[in-house]
């Protein structure tokens, strides 16, 4: 069994969602052009994500095995109904330039993932935790690649000039790449060679290992 | 019918679910290891998107948006705060009658997509694509071109990521880029591929 303190911190860098899990990549990268909807995003996540694992932790015990994914992503929906709404209510704009991307939080595989792997199985503290923590992994991630594409493509960061622009006056001629969907992946893919780089542990076993031919040894 | 045409082409090229909008991208990057699967899913992917958004678009008109209980007498009843559940509702249904009916009619299409089914309902692309006629007021027809088009797009970039990644097990890729990151790094590319469709327009 492992501690709180493990199942809080675990899922920031060594079980890393996006980097290792593969989760919640979905509806992530779309977001990452300002740091602004990235932060929206993030907080909107966390808070589904420890919402769900509360409840279903709560109802593991009632809910019947073979309707368990549909039971769990009404209560998914509904969470997500409840952030929309907060969210138009209280920041109508900045909901209106997420688009869709706020209803995709009910599809993104972090939240049903962490609500089938871990609060089905355990109580709702530590289920809260898990979803803490995977939405802390997950948000870091987010919130590295926002701080790379928004400076280096639109010249701000949070909507304060950081690096002005030669359209605004400035020296910085803007790199349009980084605002386009394309640089999102070459940056995580980036991301996940530093950290498995740092934690080798990660790194994974190749389908097919490159011999040095006889032929060739015996040339040299 | 040129504008029927000029959605399902902007849909496949163009607006591409996983490339231009990431959407689908678990699945996507989870299940593009062999082209036979890859397409397997792909058909599925299809099959489903053409239903749903459709399916989708008459509760949408007919039960949810504002005014649109008039017919049953109540004219100032609004109920699209409902949309999430209902799409995700309508998408689970969708996705386990079409299991059922395929595991019943045509077994050897059950067998080759059997494990993905179930999968097809926590897909994004598939609730993505639904909100977007959601968002865009699209037509009965329109939302029917827009579904096939959306599908068949999702389904020819994961066919061509898998021949990719078919090709790419037998390079000598660095330690820390092995697995996931040249994936990421591959998609990239594609997606600056697909970018050369942008501003088509029929």
């Amino acid at each position: 069994m492992s501690t709180a303190r493990e199942v809080l911190l675990d899922p920031i860098l060594d079980n890393n969602p996006i980097t290792l899990q593969v989760l919640g990549i979905c509806s992530a990268l779309a977001v990452t052009i300002k740091l602004s909807t990235t932060l929206v995003m993030c907080i909107s996540v966390m808070a589904v994500t420890i919402a769900s694992n509360v409840l279903i932790s709560l109802l593991r015990n009632v809910i019947p095995a073979n309707i368990r994914i549909i039971v769990q992503m009404t209560i998914i929906a509904s969470l997500v109904i409840v952030v929309d709404q907060i969210l138009q209510a209280v920041a109508y704009d900045l909901s209106k330039s997420m688009s869709v991307f706020v209803g995709l939080i009910i599809t993104n595989c972090i939240v049903l993932g962490r609500a089938e792997a871990f609060a089905m199985q355990n109580g709702p503290w530590r289920s809260a935790l898990d979803g803490l923590g995977n939405a802390l992994g997950y948000g870091l991630l987010l919130i590295a690649v926002a701080v790379i594409r928004e400076p280096l493509g639109a010249g701000t960061l949070l909507g304060y000039t950081v690096l002005p622009s030669v359209s605004s006056g400035g020296w910085y001629y803007t790199n349009g790449l980084l605002l386009l969907s394309p640089s999102a992946f070459f940056i995580i893919g980036l991301i996940i060679w530093a950290l498995r780089s740092w934690k080798p542990e990660q790194v994974e076993e190749p389908e097919y290992q490159i011999t040095h031919s006889a032929q060739f040894m015996e040339t040299v | 019918m040129e504008h029927f045409l000029g959605i399902f082409v902007k849909a496949i090229f163009v607006e591409n679910m996983a490339l231009t909008f990431f959407l689908g991208m678990c699945t996507f990057i989870a299940i593009s290891k062999k082209i036979e699967t890859a397409f397997g899913l792909g058909i599925a992917v299809v099959v489903v998107l053409g239903l749903t958004v459709p399916i989708n678009n008459l509760i949408l008109t007919n039960f949810l948006r504002e005014g649109a209980l008039t017919w049953a007498g109540f004219p100032a009843v609004d109920l699209s705060f409902l949309g999430y559940l209902t799409y995700i509702g309508v998408i689970a249904a969708v996705v386990q009658i079409l299991e059922m009916i395929l595991d019943r009619y045509f077994p050897f299409l059950y067998n080759a997509l059997g494990i993905f089914l179930p999968l097809i309902t926590v897909n994004c692309a598939i609730l993505g694509a639904v909100l977007f006629m959601a968002e865009r007021d699209q037509t009965f027809g329109e939302s029917m071109v827009f579904g096939l088009g959306a599908g068949v797009g999702w389904a020819l970039a994961i066919t061509a990521l898998a021949g990719v990644r078919e090709k790419l097990k037998y390079s000598d890729v660095p330690e820390g880029l092995r697995g996931l990151g040249i994936t990421f790094i591959t998609v990239g590319l594609l997606s600056l591929c697909f970018m050369s469709f942008g501003g088509i327009d029929l």
